[in-house]
C-alpha cells in the first residue's frame, strides 16, 4: 500500500497523485496508439464506437455525475451535433470549422436548455429534458430543407490536409482518441478548477453552495451548456462514424443508453464513463455470440452429458431460438440495469475499487466499508 | 362545430387512458416519491393479460378483466418487492434507473412472449354507438371516460377517507415518522404498488379497442402520461386525471386542426411551457418549510 502525505492543497488536486499514475495510464495510452496496428479492423471499429461513447459519457458525468442534474435527453444533443456536420459539410465546409461549429451550437443550445432547467429538480428535470429530446426529434423529422427528414442524410468522409479521411482508417481512429484524451483531460482540469467544485458543491447541496456564495443559476447554465457542447463534437464523429444518419437514429432509447454508460461504469469518476462505454458497447458482439457458439456448445454438451442426439439437437435449437428472439437485448439492458442499481450503485469502477482495497488491506478488509446505509424517506416536496 | 365537438370526445377518451395511467404515477408517487417509468409498461402487460385471459383462453369479458387486475396487483406487489424497496430512499436517479430498466425488461419479454404484432380485444362495447342528433359517439370511447371517472371517485375516497389512504399519505410526508406512529410503512408501499398496478390494467383493458394493444404501447402511452401528470401537478389524484383529459384533448385537437407533426410534439411542448410557467401544475400545491 502507497501511502500519500498531502501537505498542501496543490497535492489535493493534482493530476496524477503519484507516479504510478503516469505509468498505467501511459501505458494504456502506448497501448492504445499502437492498437490500430495490430488488432482487425473490426475491434479497431468497435474501439472507435467505445471512444464516441466514451466521449459522451464524460459529458454526462459532468452533468449527472458531478453537478446532479439527471439528463435523459443527450441523444438529443448528439443529434444536434451529428446535423450540424452533415449540413455544414454540404457547402465544402472545412472539418475543423464545421467540428468546432457543431460543438458551439450544441453547446448553445444545450445553454438555453439549461435556463429552464434552473427552476425544476431532480424528476422534473428527467421529463423536461425528455420532452426536448422529442422535440428535436420531431423537429429532425419535418424540417426537411435542412435535414432531409425521415430520408436521412449522407455524411461524407473527413477532409483533413487535403486527403480524405475515411471512417474505417486509423487516422480516423487517432483523431477519436485524439478527441477523447483531450476531452477527459479537459474535464479533469475542470473539474479541479473552482468551476468543477461548485458543480460538485450543487450536487451535494444545493442550499450550502448558495450560501458559501456560489451562483447556482449560473453553475447549472454552465454545466448544461459544456456537457451539450462536449456531447455536439461527440456527435460531429459518430456522423462521421456512421456515414448516414435519420431521426430515428436518436430516440429515447439513445438516451438511456448513454445513461447505461454512467450507470454501468460508476458515476463517481470518469473511469465510469469508459469503463461503461466498452461495456455498452460490447453487448451488441456479446449477443451475437451468444447466437452463433452458444447453442452448439449447449448442444455438445447436453450430448456429453448423455442426452440422445435427438433431445441435444432440440435443446440446441431452443437455445437457438431463445438467443435471437427479438428482445433479448432490452431484456438483458433492463436487467443489468437493475441488477446494478441495486447490488452496485458505484459501477464498475466501484468494483474496481472495492477489488484494490481488498488487496490494500488484505487480512483486515471489512465489507461494511461500503456498505450503504439504511434511508427514510422525507418528502422532498418540502423545501 | 360537429367536428370539434367530433374530436373533443375523442381526446377526451384519449385523455383518460393518459389520465389512468398518470394516475398509477401519481399514486405511487404520492405514498413514496418514487417516480415510476415502468408505468406504461404495466399498462401494456395488463393489456396483454387481458388479451391472454379474453382472446386467447375465451373466458368472459368481465372475469378476464376481473383476472387480469388481480394478476397484475400481484405482479405490482412483486415488483415492488423486488426492484423497489431494496432501493427506496435512496436518490431519485437510481430509483428512476431502476424503473426504467424494469420497463424495458418487461417491454422486451412482452415482446419475447406475444409477439410484436397489434393485438385486439372483443369487448361488450366494441360495436354500439350512441347516436345524439348528427353525434356519433362510439361505447367504447364513453365506456373508456365512464370507467376513468368511476375510478377515480374511490381512489379519492379511498385516499382521503380511509384509514389506509391516511396511512399512505402520511408515508410519503415522512417515512420514518409514520413508522414510529405505527404505521407498517412497507406494506403500505406494498400496496400502493398494487393499487397503481392495478390502475394501469384497467387503462390497458379499455384502450385496447381504441388503440390495439402491442409490445411498445406502454412506451409511447407512458411518456404522454407524464404531460398529464405534470400538467395536474405530481401527486394530486384530481389533477392527473384532468391534466391526461387536457393532454387527450390538446392532441386529438392539434392533430386535425394543425399541420402535421404537431400532434405528437403539442403535449411535449404544453409540459415545457407548464413547468417554464407553473411547475406545480394546476392542482399541485406548493409547501415550503419555514425556517
Amino acid at each position: 500500500m502507497r501511502f500519500l502525505f498531502k501537505t498542501d492543497y496543490e497535492d489535493d488536486i493534482r493530476l496524477f497523485p503519484h507516479s504510478g499514475y503516469v505509468l498505467s495510464y501511459g501505458t494504456l495510452l502506448v497501448l492504445l496508439v499502437i492498437a490500430p496496428f495490430v488488432l482487425s479492423s473490426y475491434f479497431v471499429s468497435q474501439l472507435v464506437f467505445v471512444m464516441i461513447y466514451a466521449t459522451v459519457g464524460v459529458a454526462l458525468l459532468i452533468l449527472t455525475g458531478f453537478t446532479g442534474q439527471a439528463s435523459l435527453g443527450h441523444a438529443a444533443f448528439l443529434a444536434i451535433g451529428a446535423y450540424t456536420t452533415a449540413y455544414l459539410q454540404q457547402f465544402n465546409v472545412p472539418f475543423p470549422v464545421y467540428f468546432l461549429a457543431a460543438g458551439l451550437l450544441t453547446g448553445a443550445i444545450g445553454a438555453l436548455v439549461g435556463f429552464p432547467a434552473l427552476r425544476l429538480q431532480g424528476i422534473y428535470l428527467v421529463i423536461a429534458t425528455i420532452s426536448f429530446a422529442f422535440i428535436v426529434e420531431e423537429i429532425l423529422a419535418r424540417w426537411e430543407s435542412v435535414t432531409h427528414g425521415n430520408e436521412g442524410m449522407r455524411v461524407k468522409a473527413i477532409q483533413l490536409l487535403g486527403t480524405a479521411v475515411s471512417r474505417d482508417s486509423p487516422a480516423f481512429y487517432f483523431l477519436c482518441l485524439g478527441v477523447l484524451t483531450l476531452v477527459i483531460v479537459g474535464t479533469l482540469n475542470l473539474l479541479r478548477s473552482p468551476t468543477g467544485r461548485a458543480f460538485v458543491a450543487i450536487r451535494d447541496s444545493e442550499t450550502a453552495a448558495r450560501s458559501m456564495g456560489i451562483n447556482v443559476s449560473l453553475y447549472k447554465v454552465k454545466s448544461f451548456a459544456i456537457s451539450a457542447a462536449i456531447t455536439g463534437f461527440a456527435g460531429c464523429l459518430f456522423a462521421h462514424k456512421l456515414s448516414f444518419i435519420s431521426p430515428e437514429m436518436f430516440t429515447l432509447q439513445l438516451s438511456i443508453e448513454f445513461i447505461i454508460v454512467i450507470l454501468i461504469g460508476g458515476i463517481i469518476s470518469l473511469h465510469g464513463a469508459v469503463l461503461g462505454a466498452i461495456f455498452v458497447v460490447m453487448i451488441d458482439p456479446l449477443l451475437t455470440y451468444l447466437k452463433d457458439d452458444v447453442p452448439g456448445m449447449i448442444g455438445g454438451l447436453a450430448a456429453t452429458l448423455g442426452a440422445g442426439s435427438e433431445r441435444a439437437g432440440h435443446i440446441q435449437d431452443s437455445v437457438a431460438a431463445f438467443a435471437s428472439a427479438n428482445g433479448l437485448k432490452g431484456a438483458i439492458y433492463g436487467v443489468i440495469i437493475v441488477l446494478f442499481v441495486l447490488f452496485e450503485p458505484l459501477g464498475l469502477y466501484g468494483r474496481w475499487l472495492k477489488i484494490k482495497l481488498f488487496f490494500q488491506l488484505f487480512p483486515l478488509y471489512k465489507r461494511a466499508t461500503f456498505k450503504r446505509q439504511k434511508i427514510y424517506v422525507k418528502s422532498e416536496r418540502n423545501r | 362545430m360537429l367536428d370539434f365537438v367530433q374530436q373533443l370526445v375523442s381526446g377526451i377518451a384519449l385523455g383518460c387512458v393518459y389520465g389512468l395511467i398518470a394516475l398509477g404515477f401519481v399514486l405511487v408517487y404520492k405514498a413514496t416519491e418514487v417516480v415510476n417509468f415502468a408505468q406504461g409498461d404495466l399498462m401494456m402487460l395488463g393489456g396483454f393479460f387481458a388479451f391472454t385471459f379474453i382472446g386467447i383462453l375465451g373466458l368472459n369479458y368481465w372475469i378476464g378483466f376481473a383476472g387480469a387486475v388481480a394478476a397484475m396487483a400481484l405482479f405490482g406487489m412483486l415488483a415492488e418487492r423486488l426492484v423497489v424497496r431494496p432501493i427506496l430512499g435512496y436518490p431519485q436517479f437510481s430509483i428512476i434507473m431502476a424503473t426504467i430498466g424494469l420497463g424495458t425488461f418487461l417491454r422486451s419479454v412482452a415482446g419475447m412472449i406475444w409477439g410484436t404484432d397489434d393485438f385486439k380485444i372483443e369487448t361488450p362495447f366494441s360495436q354500439g354507438v350512441l347516436r345524439v342528433g348528427s353525434l356519433v359517439l362510439a361505447y367504447d370511447k364513453l365506456s373508456v371516460i365512464a370507467a376513468t371517472i368511476i375510478l377515480c371517485a374511490l381512489l379519492y375516497l379511498f385516499f382521503n377517507k380511509t384509514a389506509l389512504g391516511t396511512a399512505m399519505r402520511a408515508t410519503s410526508e415522512n417515512m420514518l415518522a409514520a413508522y414510529y406512529m405505527g404505521i407498517p410503512v412497507k406494506r403500505v408501499v406494498s400496496i400502493v404498488w398494487a393499487i397503481s398496478a392495478a390502475v394501469a390494467t384497467c387503462a390497458g383493458v379499455l384502450l385496447a379497442p381504441i388503440t390495439f394493444i402491442h409490445s411498445n404501447v406502454g412506451l409511447v402511452l407512458g411518456l404522454k402520461a407524464f404531460p398529464a401528470a405534470v400538467l395536474g401537478g405530481f401527486g394530486s389524484i384530481p389533477g392527473a386525471v384532468v391534466g391526461g383529459v387536457l393532454i387527450g384533448v390538446i392532441e386529438s385537437m392539434a392533430g386535425f386542426y394543425l399541420p402535421e407533426g404537431w400532434k405528437d410534439v403539442a403535449p411535449y411542448v404544453v409540459l415545457l411551457l407548464v413547468l417554464l410557467l407553473k411547475p406545480e401544475g394546476l392542482f399541485g400545491h406548493v409547501m415550503r418549510k419555514k425556517v
